[in-house]
């Protein structure tokens, strides 16, 4: 179940690139899976679409019960405008929407793929995978060190993390693509996570395809209206019945089996 | 009187709940709608439209589909449709459930589908009326509506949708009405293209103002015309200026994008407070 409210922005800081925006939202974070999106939208008719953000966190804050936290890149219309509110603001809300991450039933190898702001989900799933006694590994990439999920935190519930930049002012110099295949290998993977830019997630299922493991894709295709309504976020598949489709990104995603993905047409 | 609770509306023959019609292609299937709208569900709207269905499947392309505009929202033309059948076996039934008017919205390339559209469609239990968006081309608007008309059961009126465009609204929504059409649904998006070219419909805040103007005039020249208002309608004030303007009833569709609990509010709002009555003025 989804919930509409009016969020309350408890927090708002600046790490590397980003902002992280704590928002009080009722009734979203007890609702929260990893891989559920936020929709936020201006509060007013000038700005019409819907802006989904991955819910990076939930965290208890005191007098106020429970907060989501999101990555903001303030770039772009909606993100300047989100980075830019006061603690204090106000704004309309709409979530936890879309297909979560699905989680393993057996306590097996998973390693997490992510890029840039689109790694916020992977967090609380490596949090989720690890209760459930799965091992994970997690790789996060990024063309700078600045905007780069910082994986500190991760090594918490991480078995091993690695690190990629593009430019290499931390970690591995390269693509998050070209450590894939080295990765699955050393940590056995039976799952893989991933979650960033197209060409990324493409690999990802092709790499995890390749090594006889599953994939789940955290699809950021624009999302006008983030609740179904639209059908303004068409993603290209293949179904169970073998038949090509498109489905709507933010209903029957934005997580889906990334060997279901026509990943050609989406580039 | 100033009343509460819904006061029913008449359309074209039928009986709706309220005013607040949801407009085609901006309420997904019907169930999407759902968690955002009280406890009764659709029921609280006067109807639902659903996106203009075609004959045979519709892809579409891999483009963005629905893009911002300032005060307003471009979709692209020809957006992806299931085709007749599987609209038929999954979402009508569950649209007719729901317990409000369903009024299945068609398109077709000839005449010839718009006919086998309306035949198919015309006895399926749950539906109430037909809409048919119609070119700003009079005689061809005219002839839409007839070939729709001829094969649909006593009893299913065809709305004829317009776009709002001042110069041919009114001899369109005469020569529909001539022809048979139940109602007119002055307020389809505006024609406009998106960045890249495409041909695309622009709606919302932005059009608004146009559609308004349309309604008025199309009630000025033809004063028993049965009108339906929309483009732009964002909140119960909106509603109500096409209502003032002369519209039975309205239809809202991008503010739902915007705001999924757009149609439970308006429904609300407009059934809490009617229309003032004139005050007499002391002599
Ligand atoms: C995403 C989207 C999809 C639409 N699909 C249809 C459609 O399938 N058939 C149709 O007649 N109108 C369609 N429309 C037009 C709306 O039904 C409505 O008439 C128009 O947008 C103006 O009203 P609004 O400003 O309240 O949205 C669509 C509009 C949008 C924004």
């Amino acid at each position: 179940m989804t919930v509409h409210v009016t969020g309350e922005v408890l927090d708002s800081r600046r790490v590397g690139a980003y902002r992280h925006l704590t928002i009080v939202a009722p009734g979203v974070p007890e609702r929260f899976r990893p891989g559920t999106v936020l929709a936020v939208t201006p509060a007013d008719s000038a700005h019409l679409a819907r802006r989904p953000y991955w819910i990076h966190r939930v965290r208890t804050v005191g007098g106020y019960g429970a907060a989501v936290q999101l990555v903001v890149d303030p770039t772009g219309a909606g993100g300047s405008w989100l980075a830019g509110l006061p603690v204090g603001a106000r704004l309309p809300v709409t979530g936890p929407l879309g297909r979560p991450f699905a989680l393993p039933k057996e306590p097996v190898s998973c390693v997490l793929v992510g890029e840039e702001w689109a790694a916020a989900p992977l967090f609380p799933l490596a949090e989720r995978l690890r209760e459930r006694g799965c091992s994970v590994t997690l790789v996060v990439a990024a063309r700078d060190e600045a905007h780069l999920l910082s994986a500190l935190e991760a090594r918490r519930s991480a078995r091993a993390v690695s690190v990629v930049t593009e430019d290499g002012s931390v970690g591995i110099r390269g693509r998050a693509a070209d450590v894939l295949a080295d990765t699955l290998v050393r940590a056995g993977a039976e799952v893989v996570y991933a979650a960033g830019r197209v060409d990324t997630l493409h690999a990802a299922a092709a790499a995890a395809e390749q090594h006889g493991a599953w994939s789940q894709t955290a699809v950021a295709v624009p999302q006008p209206c983030s609740t179904g309504l639209c059908r303004g976020c068409p993603l290209p598949v293949v179904g169970e019945d073998g038949v090509a489709r498109d489905v709507r990104a933010c209903t029957e995603g934005p997580v889906v089996r990334g060997d279901r993905v026509r990943w050609g047409e989406l580039s | 009187m100033i009343g509460s609770g819904p006061a029913p509306v008449e359309l074209a023959g039928m009986s709706l709940a309220g005013p607040v019609l949801v407009a085609a292609g901006c309420g997904g299937t019907g169930p999407e709608l759902a968690p955002y709208l009280p406890d009764e569900g659709l029921a609280v709207l006067g109807g639902f439209v659903t996106r203009s269905i075609t004959l045979n499947p519709r892809a579409g392309d891999h483009r963005p589909l629905v893009v911002e505009t300032p005060s307003g929202l471009l979709h692209a033309a020809g957006l992806p449709s299931p085709g007749l059948e599987p609209f038929l076996a999954t979402e009508l039934p569950w649209l007719a459930r729901s317990g409000t008017r369903v009024v299945v919205s068609i398109t077709g390339s000839t005449l010839g589908e718009h006919a086998e559209l309306a035949r198919r469609l015309g006895r399926a239990p749950g539906l109430s009326a037909i809409e048919v968006p119609v070119s700003g081309e009079p005689f061809h608007a005219a002839s839409l509506v007839s070939a729709v008309a001829r094969d649909l059961p006593r009893g299913v009126p065809v709305l004829a949708k317009i776009r709002p465009d001042l110069l041919r609204v009114v001899e369109t929504a005469r020569a529909v009405l001539d022809a048979g059409a139940g109602a007119v649904v002055v307020g389809d998006a505006l024609p406009a293209a998106l960045p890249d070219g495409r041909p695309a419909g622009l709606s919302g805040p932005a059009i608004r103002p146009v559609a308004l103007r349309c309604v008025t005039e199309v009630r000025a020249a033809l004063p028993d015309a049965p009108v339906v208002g929309g483009g732009g309608i964002m909140t119960a004030d909106d509603a109500r200026s096409f209502l003032a303007a002369g519209a039975v009833a309205v239809q809202v569709g991008t503010a739902l994008l915007h705001d999924p609990t757009t149609a439970a509010h308006l429904a609300a709002e407009l059934a809490s407070t009617r229309p003032a009555p004139q005050e007499d003025t002391a002599p």
